[in-house]
């Protein structure tokens, strides 16, 4: 499957987000098949370390979807998950990873037709920057 | 009983292991006492052949430091396996990839380019000569070992059985390595001889440290004067601590901190932390404008971020080649700036 080669680890938080593609998937919209959806308690929950290790296991891209500002079930956890993916955006394009390979957003529990939007438009980024550069160990 | 056999060799470093093993002080004599030193390169006078007509397994134990990123430390690092019993990654670069190991954010045609092409002002080089293993002269042919495209550590090229941390390892950690092997007394394979927390838990300064720490500047430690008796990290300096294991110095206290200078991370990750570079931007992500988060818009935290100038080279100084990610992918071809771009 040509998807294959293009998945996309998606995290939800357990609040918001899962809920919101509960919805998406309750109202039959159209979603792309290669996300790959983990759910967690909170976006704040997210280490950066876990969305390396997605690259590493063969991920093209990393979205992570939490509750909108403000409304975190946590209080705060967003808003961590904010400068955390931020400054690994900028170290990942060190190691020569583009940033739009990683997505922060938000969605609630009653916005589906969102999910379905952010999970689209992340499927054609991944579908135009292709698989991850490869990782090459020459001598 | 003929004494047991020490090698040292070092690859790709800077001398500062063998420093460090000179830095045993009067305690080498004893070492001396207790074994022969059958092959040490920077100190001593030893030809490679010596080491290829012993035995397999003929000397004791081989500390190797320095990272590997030419085919002849690969060469050596594999001779040195098959004559030891035991091997010993000495120092950050063997351990972990090392300073040296901040080439893998460029490869060999981009390192030759900066070193001996137009990129460098210093180098009056208009033929673009750069190095190459076999050249012919007149007098025959000249060899060189080839330079590799990236940066290893020792365990990415040989079995390692343990490792001794630190750039450079303290002596202290250094002597009682070598009275476990030599005693027998040897911990499981793999091992890494330093104890397992982290500098902060550690750190004489954790009683200066705020109940919640919150940044609103991240400071260079030459931008700041900084008060000796404070966390580097509540004073907006970034440090290593939280990430890295401690044991730099025997009295606990780290050997970078007691000095005034914040940690830069060369003993290595503790165990529970999978990379570096994801666990530093965790825990500092979640200091950094801390007090009044929820009112920051996304270009305040862009503004916050944009201060730690150097992320990856920061909090990789010393691993980058044992880093889950290992080195820059470089068939990315947005690389107008290679290094910050």
């Amino acid at each position: 499957m040509k998807d294959e080669k293009l998945a996309i680890v998606t995290f939800l938080c357990n609040w918001c987000s899962y809920e919101g593609a509960d919805k998406a998937g309750n109202a039959r919209l159209n979603c792309p098949s290669n996300i790959r959806i983990i759910r967690v308690m909170c976006s704040g929950r997210i280490e950066p370390q876990f969305v390396i290790q997605a690259f590493i296991d063969g991920a093209s891209g990393v979205l992570i979807l939490g509750c909108h500002p403000g409304d975190c079930h946590y209080k705060k956890g967003n808003y961590k998950a904010i400068r955390r993916i931020s400054l690994l955006k900028k170290m990942l394009r060190q190691f020569g990873i583009e940033q739009d390979r990683v997505r922060l957003d938000w969605v609630s529990a009653s916005e589906g037709e969102r999910f379905a939007k952010v999970a689209n438009e992340m499927a054609e980024t991944i579908e135009q920057l292709g698989p991850l550069p490869e990782l090459k160990i020459l001598n | 009983m003929p004494k047991p056999k020490v090698a040292f060799y070092w690859c790709a470093s800077c001398g500062g292991c063998e420093e460090a093993i000179v830095d045993l002080n009067e305690d080498i004599l004893k070492v001396v006492e207790l074994v022969d030193i059958v092959f040490w390169p920077c100190a001593m006078d030893f030809k490679y052949d010596d080491v290829r007509k012993m035995k397999d397994n003929e000397i004791t134990v081989a500390f190797i430091n320095g990272a590997i990123r030419t085919d002849e430390q690969e060469e050596m690092a594999n001779l040195l396996r098959k004559k030891a019993q035991i091997v010993v990654a000495f120092g950050s670069c063997s351990h972990l990839g090392g300073i040296p190991g901040l080439a893998n954010f460029w490869d060999r045609e981009t390192i030759f380019e900066s070193s001996y092409g137009k990129g460098c002002p210093s180098v009056d080089n208009p033929d673009g000569i750069v190095p190459q293993t076999v050249s012919k002269v007149p007098e025959g042919e000249l060899t060189l070992p080839a330079f590799h495209n990236t940066v290893k550590s020792l365990d990415q090229v040989i079995d390692v059985d343990y490792y001794i941390p630190g750039c450079a390892p303290p002596p202290y950690l250094t002597m009682k390595a070598i009275v476990a092997i030599l005693s027998g007394e040897l911990p499981e394979k793999g091992a890494i001889l330093a104890p397992e927390k982290t500098l902060c838990d550690e750190c004489s300064l954790n009683d200066s440290k705020p109940e919640k720490i919150s940044i609103k500047e991240i400071k260079r430690i030459s931008e700041v004067i900084s008060d000796p008796e404070k966390c580097f990290l509540a004073e907006g300096v970034i440090c290593m601590g939280p990430v890295t294991r401690s044991g730099c110095s025997e009295e606990g206290d780290g050997k970078c901190i007691s000095a005034n200078m914040p940690c830069r991370g060369c003993f290595g990750p503790p165990p529970e932390v999978k990379d570096v570079g994801g666990k530093m931007i965790s825990a500092l992500a979640s200091i950094v404008g801390l007090e009044g988060e929820e009112n920051m818009s996304e270009e305040d935290v862009e503004k916050l971020i944009n201060q730690i100038v150097d992320p990856a080279g920061y909090f990789y100084r010393f691993s980058l080649p044992t880093s889950l990610l290992r080195r820059k992918r470089m068939s990315n071809p947005a690389k107008e700036d290679r290094y910050n771009g």
